[in-house]
């Protein structure tokens, strides 16, 4: 087969499957129990370390 | 011992400059040869003078660096003022075409200026705008110093002899002519430099955050940088026809070439003035409101499906050409798909301020950062419907088009940007507050009613010389000349300067404002300054 074709079909096909199952994926991890802990924690980085940068002391793990 | 190299490189840029401005084959190429010579020249005997000085090295970890987002927050209100001169100046050429005026024929008409008015205000305004504010951002949200040490100053200052170096080149007649990347080959080159060392400072500093996560923002801004590299690279394929002149030709061929030009434009669109506006939105809304973003895990999706979807939007640009069907069957499905994600953003924006609405009345800037995300919402509802085939056989080729990008660009893109303007100049120059909120008031209003009356009228123009140029008589002949149309668009024309005129005085009264602001607004006392602990 050309070039063209080959890569038209696995476009359409596996690519697609792999691009929309990692979309898939994302949405389920954001819903994942337990995490919105993490989440309000993340929506409120930009009120921290307004002024200076954290110190090796300060960081967050 | 390294500006013993830097000088080397400097003398042969110099030395290479002079040859090349005396074998230059045309005169665009001859002017930016004579100006790197001069730049380079100038650069060796600056760093000559500084060589062999003792150095004084202060530790400098300790603090962020500013200085180069005070630099950004300048040219942006800089280059701000003179894309919207430009746009405004053009404006009234098309409505008044005495202004193409006779002395300044090949250098200063319509089709020379008009590059220069979208490169300025997309590139030198907004592209000023989203180095400075991502420097700023990323510093804060994963609390620590820009990596790279004076890397970010070279990205700075690269990227405004970027600027000068396409503008001054459209002016002369250098320009690929292809719409958004218009600056020839060694251009290209100089701006892939600077922004692969662009890419190495943000993505330096996300690497040594301090922060576990790394905030929304920040994804925003790394997918724009990632993804502009990419299309600038494939778009810009050219082979230059000799090393002592600007033409090039491009690889690609017939309607693969369009294909790739409008797959890069409309990212262009997509990441350039999107993607990296959302991640100022991401920041300044919630700084200004005071509160976090609405819902992150709203965010987190808005991302993903954003950049997965805008990709493939671009063929839309190119219904009804040889452009197979099934291809633009695919652009014009996942521009309508898109807006989804974009109202998804659009309202995360919006929700933050819920429970802080009060905010809208006493707030001018919050005003501006809602009417912002307002416009937003406003051009992803109409850029969806008009990448529709049917739609988009009455709306291409007129106005509707002009209109369409201008209520995203002055209203999207420019609103966020004066929004994060006002918030960055008392935070950098340390002031306890704006020069004057009344201004900022005057400056909304001026913008907003100037966006109106110019969408207003290319909405009114748009389609009626759409269905000018398919009306057909009785015995299927057209009825309308071309002339005819442009005759009709004369009233429309002169609404939509006006609407500019306004437009540009907003922004000049913000710059007045900001200069104040620095020069005379109380400085913010030291005790203030302190940081406060976030728990």
């Amino acid at each position: 087969m050309e070039e063209y074709t080959i890569l038209r079909q696995f476009a359409d096909s596996w690519m697609l499957l792999v691009l929309f199952a990692f979309f898939i994926g994302v949405v389920l991890w954001v819903f994942r129990p337990g995490a919105g802990k993490a989440h309000d924690d993340s929506a409120n980085i930009p009120f921290r370390h307004q002024d200076k940068p954290a110190t090796c002391e300060e960081a967050r793990k | 011992m390294s500006n013993y190299i830097k000088l080397i490189v400097l003398g042969l840029v110099a030395l290479f400059g002079a040859m090349a401005a005396n074998y230059a084959r045309d005169l665009a190429y001859q002017v930016h040869a004579i100006l790197i010579t001069l730049i380079a020249g100038g650069l060796f005997i600056w760093t000559l003078r500084n060589t062999d000085e003792p150095d004084i090295l202060t530790d400098r970890s300790g603090e962020y660096m500013d200085g180069v987002v005070r630099y950004g927050v300048i040219a942006t209100a800089f280059w701000g003022v003179v894309g919207f001169l430009a746009g405004t100046f053009i404006a009234f050429q098309l409505a008044f075409p005495a202004l193409n005026f006779e002395w300044a024929q090949g250098f200063a008409n319509f089709g020379r200026l008009r590059p220069l008015h979208t490169s300025a205000v997309i590139f030198a305004f907004g592209g000023n705008a989203l180095i400075a504010t991502s420097f700023y951002v990323v510093q804060r949200t994963s609390a620590a110093r820009l990596w790279g040490g004076n890397l970010a100053w070279f990205v700075f200052w690269g990227y405004q002899l970027f600027i000068v170096l396409a503008a001054t080149g459209y002016l002369l007649g250098g320009t690929q002519s292809k719409e958004y990347a218009e600056p020839e080959w060694y251009v290209d080159l100089w701006l892939t430099i600077v922004w692969v060392a662009y890419l190495a400072v943000f993505l330096g500093t996300i690497v040594k955050r301090k922060e576990p996560h790394i905030y929304v923002a920040n994804w925003f801004y790394l997918a724009f940088i990632v993804t502009v590299a990419m299309l600038h690279l494939v778009n810009n394929m050219t082979i230059p026809v000799s090393i002592w002149g600007s033409k090039s030709v491009i690889v690609w061929s017939g309607v693969q070439d369009a294909m790739i030009q409008w797959w890069y434009g409309h990212n262009a669109v997509g990441f350039f003035l999107t993607a990296g506006f959302l991640g100022m939105m991401y920041y300044f809304i919630p700084k200004q409101a005071e509160r976090p973003v609405f819902s992150y895990k709203l965010s987190i999706i808005h991302f993903w499906a954003l950049i997965f979807l805008y990709i493939w939007a671009g063929p839309h640009h190119l219904h009804y050409t040889a452009l197979p069907d099934w291809a633009s069957t695919l652009g014009m499905v996942f521009s309508v798909v898109l807006w989804m994600p974009s109202w998804g953003g659009m309202i995360n924006g919006l929700m933050t301020l819920s429970g802080a609405w009060d905010k809208l009345r006493t707030d001018p800037i919050i005003r501006m950062m809602v009417i912002s995300v307002g416009f937003y919402g406003m051009s992803t509802f109409e850029g969806p419907m008009m990448s529709i085939r049917a739609v988009n056989s009455l709306s291409h080729y007129t106005d509707w088009t002009i209109g369409h990008v201008h209520s995203g660009a002055l209203g999207w893109n420019g609103m966020i940007t004066f929004g994060a303007l006002y918030f960055l100049v008392p935070v950098l120059w340390k002031r306890e507050r704006l020069y004057s909120l009344q201004m900022v008031s005057w400056h909304f209003w001026l913008a907003t009613i100037g966006i109106v009356l110019y969408a207003a009228s290319m909405w009114v123009t748009g389609i009626m010389e759409g269905l000018m140029w398919r009306e057909v008589d009785a015995n299927g002949f057209l009825v309308n000349s071309f002339a005819d149309t442009v005759a009709a668009k004369f009233p429309m024309y002169v609404v939509r300067a006006l609407g500019g005129v306004l437009y540009v005085t907003g922004a000049v009264i913000m710059c007045y404002n900001l200069w104040m602001t620095v020069r005379k607004a109380p400085a913010k006392e030291a005790s203030l300054s302190v940081a406060v602990p976030a728990e």
